[in-house]
């Protein structure tokens, strides 16, 4: 039963994630006053991107081509690892939250060769920025992970987020509430939302994330808009999960966890139509302060 | 057996610089030769220590000397098996490289004293880590040492290598003084200088004994605040010593640090805490300081410091294992710091090799001169970037699995019951921030060196490096690959390692071994679907992009875009090194631009290092500057000098003889 | 009950992050009234069935007023006399400050029950939150320039220093607490004054300018 329903959320992985930055866009469009493109347009730009053509730099070389290819494999592999919905995920070893965050750090960083490869300063402003916020985003992100395996004993995602969590929650709901706030934070950063990054901005000197996809066309284009729609997913995942931390069993328990990331987009819809992008100096405040509550959350738990 | 292979190996590298001395009449054949025997060597020693780590067991052989207080002990247990590894591998490497990179057909003499010091280096410190008796210890200590002074100073017209081999050898004589101080308390308290003695008269664990070996061993390590000889030696010595030196040299120091606190029965905590403390100190500043180079092999060289952090941190979490009684904890600790000591030697090794190749090619080292390296030396290319993947602990290399056992080890540390123990898992986020951040600056220097298109006219025009060179660098890269996908070879032996060195019975470490190799196994298969879909996705990619056409890349409406206006390595990683700005202390230079049409503006920066630039030199400056007033006591003539001397003894005889 | 309680020592402590994170003036004064009115509501939590519940609402009902009403009124006058809105360079800057203010955090509660004081009836949390509030507060005085910052830091100091009473209000009540009030009270208003004279002399709320004063 268990491996169907891991199955289940594996093929649900696979599929659902372009839906989520098209409720986002329609949230925001709506909060605008404005119609907005249906949800499912993603998935219509994706097939359209795939069909295209695409066109290469005379500068790059097969860095820029093993850009996308590199990054969407590790972030799928990385959902390999993720406990959707509390069900146990596809592997599950001590210590795999390393390998996740991890493997979004490769995700990362063939991206930023990538920019790098096409010798273009817009590109290596843009690779400049994101790995000084992601470095300082990293432990932030770790210190959520181990103050979650502080309080529910378990050092694998599938034990964090499983059953120990509802009775984690009924033990140590300040610290989880003090994580489950640095880790929107940091889902903040990495995905590129406001209020570190525009995903809608066209200038390039404020831009982070879409500045360095800016020389990628037809599939590679469609392979990374699907790799940051994955990552999106994968931290929604996690927030939810986090958030909901009461166990619904079976068929009723998927149900539970979309409708909880359908949420979790919408919150990112409000909060990037309600504020305004930080002020690049601003950005390592924020993140800072995001490390500092999920380590006070961590040293309330220790104590 | 065992033992008598790595005594073979020991002595047949030692002397392998011999056979390009003999045949120097035709050089391409001498240094043919020495590489020959050092290989032979090498592979005799490398033989004799994986007997030793497979089976567990442990070997000794002692023989009479004249040196008092002992005898002349050689140990190969699994600990000195798993350091002998990158002793012996290394140096191999390194001499095939050195066939094309410094060949003695061009360099003569320099080339003929090189080869000579490669070996005796090697000899040495495989003979450091075998020794099992301080005397011996020591001895080859400071063969190893000046050796290793001497290959510093192998280009000695060079200025920057003189002034680097003199900071290297003071500092370098300054931690043999503490291990003299050392060895001397360590001797004296248990009768005999051999260390099965030693350990067996179950001393008391005086803090004296820690700072001492933490002082000595560290700056032999390149430990923060103690690393300050490192830069410039790595930056000027050629890159098949600076490879060595990074990958093996500084493991001797950690290998010292092991044995020492090996010697005692239970070591108290704070020892531990103080090695994870100076551990996550080194890593995050030795990262924070590379990021700020513009020196390829500076950069390289403050890597390693931050490396020596990442290990020692790994060691003091299972020193604090050992010290609480917890048995998980000390292995999952030791595995995790012993396999970044062979990991870090490999890709060390690996990208010390390839700045050698870009060295080589283009004869220069700055990072902002470089650019678009990629097309001419398209193998160097792949071979630097392997490694960067390597040393920025991401998966599914071999970096990820022993940074991936430190933080199981913290997480061990997390779920322990004491609470001093259970704040030591904060070391776990200072570990991810220094990952980041290293995966900053490898994004900063493969793209800098080898992406994008070249920033200035080289003199000459690079091209790809000879096979001489390429095939040491491909083998390293191969055992990276290896290590990080089959995790769970490895485990066994640092295992044995481990136990040998925490002196655990097998029941107890067997449940933590274990897991961990089960959990090894997951992560070959989480790799094993990472290839699988990466291949998948390229061959739908190759499909659907099969002949595209090329183009200029977007200007963003320049209409003049140039090489020039790319992303230096320094302005990369500017932000982050802002950040540092309390640690740094950088020199500018500015030239700005004037009038309405400026002709000339130019703008150069350094970050010198803290430790030696801005607090060691002026102190020793001043301080010399009064060495020069009391030199004038006896103004330049020998009679007053000899007479300053004697009143001295006398002095001290008096005052030991009558007053205590 | 005790889960409430808990909330807000965690929210005060969070508070004291945010003070030492921002830039914004009117945020950071507003921070430090919520804070104020946070802690004006734990006697009434932390009241057992042996307190007299008439004093203690008294008490609650004027710390309330005092701390989350009138200072900030008071503060928010004189930064639109002065016209400023932003701290803009600190002496220690933002992020080195926040990183302080976590770390003496982690200390505080570390170490807390460790130290030789009178806790368990009350609850676990007063030491561990009154050592933060004042390191808080010492950090914003120490790392500030400008004086309506400084002021504040003070107040932030108080706040902690109060918490510390809770400790002690079972032997004696009305005393500690009306002291306590009385005297930031004061503090605040020689403070006010001094600032008045401050921005007239120099313009400016900026107390660096004060060593201007000397010859």
């Amino acid at each position: 039963m268990t491996i169907l329903l891991s199955l289940a959320y594996l093929a649900l992985f696979l599929v659902v994630p372009p839906l989520l930055p098209g409720v986002v866009n329609r949230v925001k469009s709506r909060l605008a006053g404005r119609q907005g493109p249906p949800v499912w347009q993603l998935y219509a730009d994706l097939a359209r991107l795939a069909r295209k053509g695409a066109v290469y730099s005379r500068t790059t070389t097969w860095v820029f081509r093993a850009g996308p290819v590199v990054g969407l494999a590790a972030v799928a592999t990385a959902g390999l690892v993720m406990a959707f919905g509390g069900a146990p995920a596809a592997l599950s070893f001590a210590g795999d939250f390393v390998l996740f965050a991890y493997l979004l750090g490769l995700a990362r960083f063939a991206t930023v060769l990538a920019a790098l490869d096409t010798g273009s300063s817009f590109e290596g402003m843009g690779a400049a920025r994101e790995v000084t916020f992601s470095s300082l985003a990293e432990p932030a992100l770790f210190l959520c992970l181990m103050t979650l395996a502080r309080a529910t004993g378990s050092i694998s995602l599938t034990g964090m987020l499983g059953p120990a969590l509802p009775l984690a929650w009924g033990h140590a709901a300040p610290a989880l509430l003090l994580c489950a706030i640095a880790l929107f934070v940091v889902a903040l950063a990495e995905n590129a939302r406001i209020p570190v990054d525009d995903p809608n901005t066209h200038l390039e000197l404020t831009m982070i994330h879409e500045v360095m996809v800016l020389d990628h066309s037809g599939p590679d284009l469609a392979l990374i808009l699907y790799g940051a729609s994955l990552k999106l997913f994968l931290f929604g995942a996690l927030f939810v999960r986090l958030i909901l931390g009461f166990s619904v069993q079976g068929a009723a328990g998927v149900l539970v966890f979309l409708a909880g990331l359908v949420g979790f987009a919408a919150l990112v819809g409000i909060i990037e139509s309600t504020m305004a992008r930080l002020r690049l100096v601003r950005v390592p405040q924020l993140l800072v302060g995001a490390s500092v509550l999920s380590a006070f959350g961590l040293v309330l738990l220790l104590r | 057996m065992s033992l008598a292979l790595v005594i073979a190996g020991l002595a047949l590298t030692s002397c392998s610089g011999l056979a390009s001395l003999a045949l120097r009449r035709a050089p391409e054949l001498a240094q043919r030769a020495a590489s020959a025997v050092l290989v032979a060597g090498a592979t005799l020693g490398v033989a004799g220590a994986a007997t030793t780590l497979w089976t567990g067991g442990a070997t000794e052989v002692h023989a009479r000397w004249s040196v008092p207080g002992g005898s002349l002990a050689l140990r190969l247990d699994a600990l000195a098996a798993l350091f002998l590894l990158p002793v012996f591998a290394l140096p191999a490497a390194g001499s095939v490289y050195g066939i094309a990179y410094f060949p003695q057909a061009r360099r003569g003499a320099q080339a003929v004293r090189l080869q000579l010091l490669y070996g005796l280096v090697t000899g040495a410190m495989a003979l450091v880590v075998v020794a099992a008796n301080a005397m011996a210890f020591l001895a080859a200590w400071e063969v190893m040492a000046l050796s290793g002074f001497l290959l510093v100073f192998t280009e000695h017209e060079k200025q920057d290598a003189q002034r680097a081999a003199f900071v290297y050898l003071t500092a370098t004589h300054v931690g043999t003084l503490a291990l003299f101080a050392l060895f001397s308390v360590l001797g004296s308290a248990a009768g005999s200088f051999d260390f099965g003695r030693i350990a067996q008269a179950g001393l008391a664990a005086t803090p004296g004994v820690f700072l001492l070996a933490l002082g000595g061993f560290g700056i032999k390590a390149g430990l923060m605040p103690l690393h300050f000889w490192l830069p410039g030696a790595h930056a000027a010595a050629p890159s098949h010593v600076s490879a060595i030196m990074s990958g093996v040299l500084l493991k001797t120091g950690l290998y010292g640090l092991l044995r020492v606190t090996g010697l005692f029965a239970a070591p108290p905590a704070w020892w531990g805490l103080a090695l994870l403390v100076a551990g996550a100190v080194s890593a995050v500043l030795g990262v924070a300081f590379a990021l700020a180079q513009h020196d390829l092999k500076r950069l390289l060289a403050y890597h390693s410091v931050e490396n020596v952090g990442i290990i020692a941190m790994g060691l003091g979490l299972a020193l604090v294992g050992r010290a609480v009684g917890d048995p998980a904890l000390a292995v999952l600790g030791f595995a995790g710091g012993a396999l970044h000591v062979v990991n870090h030697a490999l890709f060390k090794a690996l990208l010390f090799l390839g700045a050698g190749a870009v060295d080589h090619a283009c004869g220069t080292r700055e990072l902002d001169r470089l650019g678009g390296l990629a097309r001419a030396m398209p193998f160097t290319a792949g071979l630097f970037l392997l490694g960067a993947v390597a040393i920025s602990g991401l998966p599914p290399l071999n970096g990820f699995v022993s940074e991936w056992l430190v933080y199981l080890g913290s997480l061990r540390a997390l779920s322990s019951a004491a609470p001093v123990v259970a704040w030591t898992a904060l070391a776990a986020p200072a570990l991810a921030l220094v990952g980041g951040l290293a995966a900053a600056c490898f994004a900063k220097v493969v793209g800098t060196v080898f992406l994008g298109s070249p920033r200035s006219d080289l003199e000459t025009r690079p091209h790809e490096a000879p096979r001489a060179m390429l095939a040491p660098m491909a083998a390293l890269a191969a055992a990276c690959v290896v290590i990080g996908l089959f995790p769970a070879l490895l485990l066994p032996a640092l295992h044995h390692a481990s136990a040998a060195w925490a002196r655990l019975t097998p029941a107890a470490s067997d449940t933590a071994a274990r897991d961990a190799i089960s959990a090894a196994r997951a992560v070959t298969a989480a790799a094993a679907g990472f290839l699988a879909a990466a291949g998948l996705l390229a061959s739908w990619r190759r499909r659907r992009a099969r002949g595209a056409p090329t183009a200029e890349t977007w200007g963003c409406g320049y209409t003049r875009p140039t090489p020039r206006m790319q992303y230096t390595g320094s302005s990369f990683a500017e932000m982050l090194t802002l950040r540092f700005g309390w640690a740094f202390f950088p020199r500018a230079r500015v030239d700005p631009p004037r009038g309405a049409f400026p002709h000339h503006a130019a703008f150069s920066s350094h970050v010198p290092d803290t430790v030696l630039d801005v607090a060691l030199v002026p102190v020793l400056r001043s301080a010399s500057w009064g060495a020069e007033h009391v030199r004038r006591l006896h103004r330049g003539q020998v009679q007053w000098q000899a007479l300053l001397v004697g009143l001295a003894l006398v002095t001290l005889l008096a005052w030991r003889f009558l007053w205590w | 009950m005790s889960a409430w309680t808990e909330m807000v020592f965690i929210l005060v402590v969070v508070l004291d992050f945010f003070l030492l994170a921002s830039s914004r003036l009117r945020a950071v004064i507003r921070a430090a009234a919520a804070q104020g009115a946070l802690l004006a509501v734990l006697p009434l939590l932390l009241a057992t069935h042996a307190t007299e519940l008439g004093h203690v609402l008294a008490l609650s009902i004027g710390a309330f007023v005092v701390k989350g009403v009138v200072i900030p009124w008071l503060l928010m006058w004189a930064i639109r006399e002065a016209a400023i809105r932003r701290e803009v360079e600190p002496i220690v800057g933002f992020i080195p400050s926040l990183i302080l203010g976590g770390v003496g955090v982690a200390l505080a509660f570390a170490f807390s029950s460790a130290m030789p004081l009178p806790i368990p009836e009350k609850h676990a949390f007063i030491v561990p939150t009154a050592l933060s509030t004042v390191w808080t507060g010492l950090l914003l005085v120490v790392s500030r320039r400008k004086a309506v910052t400084q002021v504040i830091g003070f107040l932030v100091l108080e706040n902690g220093v109060f918490v510390f009473g809770l400790l002690l209000s079972d032997f004696m009540p009305t005393m500690v607490e009306a002291g306590v009030l009385l005297d930031l009270f004061a503090a605040v208003f020689v403070m006010g004054i001094v600032m008045f004279h401050i921005n007239r002399e120099f313009s400016s709320l900026d107390t660096e300018k004060l060593s201007a004063l000397k010859d």
